[in-house]
């Protein structure tokens, strides 16, 4: 009996995906022709609680208070802006085909598919696809300054695993734009009156009475003191968790906490082992480093990746002759060279600084070289399309991306898995929704570049504020628990015992420590290529250094005051809790696809390889009390437009 | 790349709440790499006072990429230090000298209160942006996104102004504390657009007296510039204040059509 089967028991929870009947392009629209409404005079009535402010939740908060909901806005940053979405920096994919070169909504759809390595649901994907189209409309008429052609149109660039151009981009920084434009429309409602924004605050946990998602309890950050807020609906849009890894590029503190407080209150967690490493990202170059900075996938449209041929090069990269270079992108995958898709080409930049050919002081980068690119545009043009991330680069690495090649190198990036959500994005609790990285839905297995922008916004703005509805209708004039509820002081009482527990550990060593500690277990063995084996030393080690986490944490300060070293401590105690699902998960999931590449279920040559006919669903798993011993649910995943096919990039 | 190792000298502000007295900390960094980041570098000291038993500092950061403006500091007496178009978070050790004695303190300005040692509460900028630094364009109902070419020399000029981070730098490194370089890239980016036209007179003149309400006065010093990480021009003050003028001297219905 392996490991696994020992451990998880099976369909817990029926899950339900709603998923309308009909032809896949009719879905959405026979979805909203048929749900239900509430009247747009009733609208106040109702209470709907948004927790982060990244392009998810603000388009969201800002959409449902335009509606007429009354809206109550939580981010722990100090302003809405300043979520992580704001780092995106390549592009949002549309389906406008603008440049006539053959896109379309079912292209889209079609790449996002195939991209997600076939674990992706296939309505919610063709959803995502149409709305493609007005997310840039809508963003537009914002005022959201898109790159445009000397005419005076909208410019357009191309993104890994689409043979189309159909990214819109504002220089480096379209998330910043992006998010910039969705907090103004914020803003606008919050100077109305339609949304009450809590600022530096963060949610502790969620509130579930008879079913129902209730409310949050929340901890202000600046006084320490608990919270309770009540609501009809509680939408959880509150990113990803990438920062399991410690090093990653996500911001400093993007974490779990949200997602993983709803999974204990019985929220199922959907695929938490799909984790996107992304190749382009700047290679590590000490031991204190605190994060990974990424350099834009949209620089694969005009650099070249290589490495020398020989491991033991010592000659700076402009001084190595043609024929001792392998640019291995463009040798192994001909028809997309470059701009092959993220899992791809990181697992081919691994495999060579693996065999000693890596670049860079501690040879554990790959060149990304413009020298092609400047001589046929020109330096000007370069600089026009990739002055900022040029700039970037040579912040950080202190070395000139026109004179010599960048150095890049694989990073934990973006997680494809999350809250399991249905085609309404309500989680299996009532009332509970996840939009954004926070839920699983719409990238299967791996994400396409230009896509994370898009799924925020289509969730915020044309999925939640139509689904919504549907939920609230029935719900109007009756009553729901206030926060006096025994349910809320319950939650409000765990969560001071909580961190209080932190504060009173005693011991020797800092969350950071943890931390770092964690991260590292969690990347060597559920990074960029797993193995049976090593998973199943990570779920040894990490119990391991969990009870040492319990019993050896030092948390300075104290609870009534602005105190960052204790919100680390929550943080990395959910972290803890959730890599060991991630490993679980891995360990169960015997096959490759996308970002979760298994050593022993590969090709002849190194590609991944799908079990399609025992993999081919969703594990979402329920919180079973032990983070070491969770309940194993499955939705079978069934594919009609599309057809199971080995993902080919060659 | 160097691998120097430096050894540094911190003096930092500390102060536990915006009543209490604060006073200035001296630290030592031993042996940091020119490849660590300043913010690592407080990390590192952070991790050190933990393991001490001691309070960690406490400051403002998140992306460390330079984009979501969350980290403050005046390092030196310079909003996010020495290196020019740089937020403190892309700051690397590589700019200092070894055995530089480096003194960190808050933004200072009144329309940013002090929180705790290094962080400020920047909501005032928020305020401004709820008043009117938008385009009214409720969801649903956009018209295609090609209706209205836009040249690009209109597009890139808005782009210019709307990369501000909103981290308060030009704030503080002010003499008056004003927020004109913060307020007029929001205005820039929005009147220069054909989007923005409809609110055009309206939007500047909310925008510049809910500014007013919390900011100095605008003396044409031109700090903000300089520490601006974004290098945001002080020309938008110039296109903010005539916008405000036309809206104040002008009849507004009859600005509307033009």
């Amino acid at each position: 009996m392996s490991l696994t089967d020992q451990l998880l028991t099976q369909n817990t929870v029926q899950l339900d995906s709603k998923i309308p009947a009909g032809p896949m392009a009719e879905k959405w629209t026979s979805y909203k022709e048929n749900m239900k409404l509430v009247n747009p005079n009733n609208k106040r009535k109702f209470k709907v609680i948004v927790v982060g402010t990244g392009l998810a939740g603000a388009s969201a908060a800002a959409t449902m208070a335009e509606l007429g909901y009354q809206v109550d806005a939580f981010t722990f940053h100090d302003s809405a802006r300043r979520a992580h979405s704001i780092a995106a920096q390549g592009g949002i994919n549309g389906a406008k085909n603008y440049k006539g070169d053959g896109d379309s909504i079912h292209r889209l759809f079609y790449d996002t598919v195939k991209g997600g390595d076939f674990r992706a649901r296939e309505a919610n994907v063709h959803r995502l696809a149409e709305n493609s189209v007005d997310i840039i409309d809508q963003m537009v008429a914002q005022g959201v300054p898109f790159a445009r052609e000397y005419g005076g149109l909208l410019d357009n660039r191309s993104f890994g695993g689409a043979q189309v151009s159909r990214t819109f981009y504002a220089r480096g920084q379209t998330g910043q734009q992006l998010l910039l434009g969705a907090y103004q429309q914020f803003s606008r409602q919050v100077g109305l009156g339609g949304i009450r924004l809590f600022n530096r605050t963060e949610l502790i946990d969620i509130v579930v009475i008879d079913g129902h998602a209730s409310g949050i309890v929340v901890r202000d950050l600046v006084t320490g003191e608990l919270q309770s807020h009540a609501a009809h609906a509680v939408v959880l849009a509150t990113g990803g968790y990438g920062n399991a890894f410690f090093l990653s590029t996500n911001a400093m503190a993007c974490n779990v906490t949200a997602a993983w407080r709803a999974h204990r209150k019985g929220a199922l967690f959907a695929n938490p082992c799909y984790t996107q490493i992304h190749p382009t990202c700047i290679p590590q170059s000490d031991d204190s480093q605190s994060k990974l900075t990424l350099m834009s996938e949209s620089l694969r449209n005009d650099g070249r990746v290589w490495v020398p041929t020989n491991p033991n090069e010592t000659r700076p990269a402009h001084e190595v002759p043609e024929n001792e270079r392998d640019y291995y992108l463009e040798r192994l995958y001909p028809s997309f060279g470059n701009l092959a898709p993220r899992d791809i080409s990181s697992r081919a930049a691994k495999r060579l600084v693996d065999k000693g050919q890596g670049v860079g002081p501690k040879k554990n980068g790959v060149y990304l070289d413009f020298a092609d690119a400047i001589n046929r545009l020109g330096r000007d043009v370069v600089e026009e399309r990739y002055g900022n991330l040029f700039e970037m680069y040579e912040r950080i690495a202190g070395e000139n991306p026109y004179e010599q090649p960048m150095r890049i190198y694989p990073a934990s990036h973006y997680t494809m898995g999350g809250l399991w959500v249905d085609y309404e994005l309500m989680t299996n609790i009532p009332g509970l929704y996840a939009a954004g990285e926070a839920n699983f839905s719409d990238h299967g297995a791996n994400r396409l570049g230009a896509s994370a922008l898009m799924q925020g916004l289509s969730d915020g703005y044309f999925v939640l504020p139509y689904t919504i509805g549907n939920y609230l209708a029935p719900m109007l004039n009756k009553s729901i628990p206030g926060t006096d509820h025994p349910e809320f002081k319950a939650a409000e009482e765990a969560a001071r015992l909580r961190f209080n527990g932190y504060l009173s550990t005693g011991g020797t060593k800092s969350p950071d420590h943890f931390h770092r500690e964690l991260g590292k277990i969690i990347w060597d063995y559920c990074g960029m290529e797993r193995t049976k084996e090593g998973l199943t030393k990570a779920l040894s080690d990490l119990p391991a250094l969990y009870e040492e986490f319990k019993t050896d944490l030092c948390v300075t300060g104290n609870g009534e005051s602005m105190n960052q070293t204790l919100e680390k401590a929550g943080r990395v105690d959910d972290f803890f809790q959730l890599g060991m699902l991630m490993c679980r998960d891995a360990l169960d999931r015997e096959e490759s696809c996308g970002g979760h590449f298994r050593s022993e279920y590969q090709t002849e040559e190194g590609e991944a390889l799908r079990d399609d006919e025992n993999y081919c669903h969703v594990s979402a798993y329920q919180w079973g009390g032990d983070p070491m011993k969770p309940n194993l649910n499955v939705e079978k995943l069934e594919f009609e437009e599309v057809h199971l096919a080995t993902r080919s990039y060659k | 790349m160097s691998h120097n190792l430096k050894n540094i000298t911190l003096k930092i502000w500390r102060q536990d709440g915006p009543q209490a007295k604060g006073n200035f900390e001296t630290h030592v960094i031993d042996e940091i790499t020119d490849e660590a980041s300043f913010l690592e570098m407080l990390d590192i000291l952070n991790d050190n006072l933990v393991h001490a038993g001691k309070e960690a500092v406490v400051f403002d950061h998140d992306c460390r990429e330079g984009i979501c403006g969350t980290c403050s500091l005046m390092i030196d007496g310079q909003a996010h230090g020495p290196q020019r178009g740089t937020a403190t978070c892309q700051l690397h050790m590589r700019q200092f000298q070894d055995n530089a004695v480096i003194t960190i303190e808050p933004w200072r300005a009144s329309a940013f209160p002090l929180i705790k040692d290094l962080m400020v509460d920047r909501s005032a900028f928020d305020r401004i942006i709820e008043s009117g630094g938008y385009i009214t364009a409720e969801t649903g109902g956009a018209p295609d996104a090609n209706l209205i070419p836009i040249a690009k020399t209109v597009a890139d000029a808005a782009m210019d102004s709307a990369e501000c981070i909103g981290c308060g730098a030009c704030v503080a490194a002010c003499p008056n504390g004003a927020a004109n370089l913060f307020t007029a890239a929001k205005v820039a980016h929005l009147n220069r657009l054909p989007q923005g036209q409809a609110e055009r007179f309206s939007r500047v003149e909310t925008m510049v007296e809910t500014m007013d309400d919390y900011f100095g006065s605008c003396t044409n010093h031109g700090e903000c510039e300089a520490a601006c990480p974004k290098e945001i021009s002080i020309d938008v003050i110039a296109l903010m204040h005539k916008d405000y003028r036309k809206a104040k001297f002008s009849n507004r219905k009859d600005l509307a059509r033009k």
